[in-house]
């Protein structure tokens, strides 16, 4: 069978600190003030700061390896490299937010030797209030392990 | 006046062909350091030289979503508000050696309006480029103007 279609939710809600969105905007040397000071951010017309727009790769890379460690799967980590990434950004990230992580596979191909997954993760609040969508392409380079064909790894 | 009381760019000021102004980004290993503390991507081959080479690199290099993630500067601090980007995508073309030393590498970043929509929306084209070399494949974002 094939792996495409399988989704995971993930088990665990994801609590965004004030403090995570500040460490996150120095990790990317992005030093505007909306990220740490609520004050810069109302002046804008923000109810508080907002988090930086690639903010939910951490909870993103978190959810692809949720889908790497299935063993079903069979993928070889080692071998892996990102291919591309998108953010869909419906609302901004806010501190205090509870957001859950549903990682769906939309897509496995497999080229020249290359498979090829594409994986979508859904950030939502506890009230089904969609914050984010993450879209990535995942390469597991090499001769091909027949994902694409549901074949054993 | 080039943004509004709420801090977003007007659309009447924006036109297909705009330049924004141009961004010089510094990467060193201490930077890669703490983006894998942060984001728990943490493979080897972005702190480790011998394992980068064994699984066939130059040496050790940038995370795709950490130079993603600084190169976003261009586009936020050009429209204004953060939170104007609803979409932003790129992909990892090239990969970025970081040497290890103080030094580090540099990511020369240049944007263009590209497309200006009639829902208010404006797309970004963004190149990164290291070594004189492009770093994605593609690079933009879209996004919200007043």
């Amino acid at each position: 069978m094939s792996f495409v279609g399988r989704s995971y939710r993930l088990p665990w809600i994801y609590e965004v600190g004030r403090q995570n969105i500040i460490e996150f905007a120095y990790a990317v040397s992005d030093v505007n003030p909306v990220y740490r000071d609520p004050e810069a951010a109302k002046a804008i017309g923000h109810p508080d700061s907002v988090a930086s727009p690639t903010f939910l790769s951490v909870l993103a890379t978190r959810s692809h390896h949720v889908v790497t460690d299935d063993p079903d799967l069979g993928l070889d980590y080692s071998r892996m490299v990102h291919g591309a990434q998108r953010f869909v950004l419906h609302r901004p990230v806010r501190p205090g937010d509870r957001l859950t992580t549903t990682a769906h596979v939309d897509d496995i191909t497999s080229r020249a030797g290359n498979d090829y997954l594409i994986l979508r993760s859904e950030f939502a609040t506890e009230e089904g209030e969609k914050v984010g969508t993450v879209v990535a392409t995942l390469i597991v380079r090499g001769d091909g392990i027949g994902l694409a064909e549901g074949k054993d790894a | 006046m080039s943004t509004t009381t709420t801090g977003l760019r007007r659309a009447a000021d924006v036109a297909k062909g705009d330049q924004l102004p141009p961004l010089t980004l510094k990467v060193t290993r201490r930077d890669l350091i703490r983006y894998s503390g942060i984001s728990s991507d943490c493979n080897f081959i972005h702190y480790s030289d011998k394992r980068a080479k064994e699984a066939g690199l130059p040496g050790v290099i940038a995370h795709g979503l950490l130079t993603m993630g600084m190169v976003a500067r261009i586009v936020t601090d050009w429209v204004g508000d953060p939170a104007a980007v609803i979409d932003y995508q790129a992909r990892f073309g090239r990969p970025v050696v970081v040497p290890d030393d103080e030094a580090g590498t540099t990511i020369d970043v240049t944007a263009k309006v590209g497309l200006v929509n009639d829902d208010g929306t404006a797309r970004v084209d963004v190149y990164a480029k290291c070594e004189g070399q492009l770093i994605f494949g593609r690079c933009y974002a879209i996004v919200r103007l007043a």
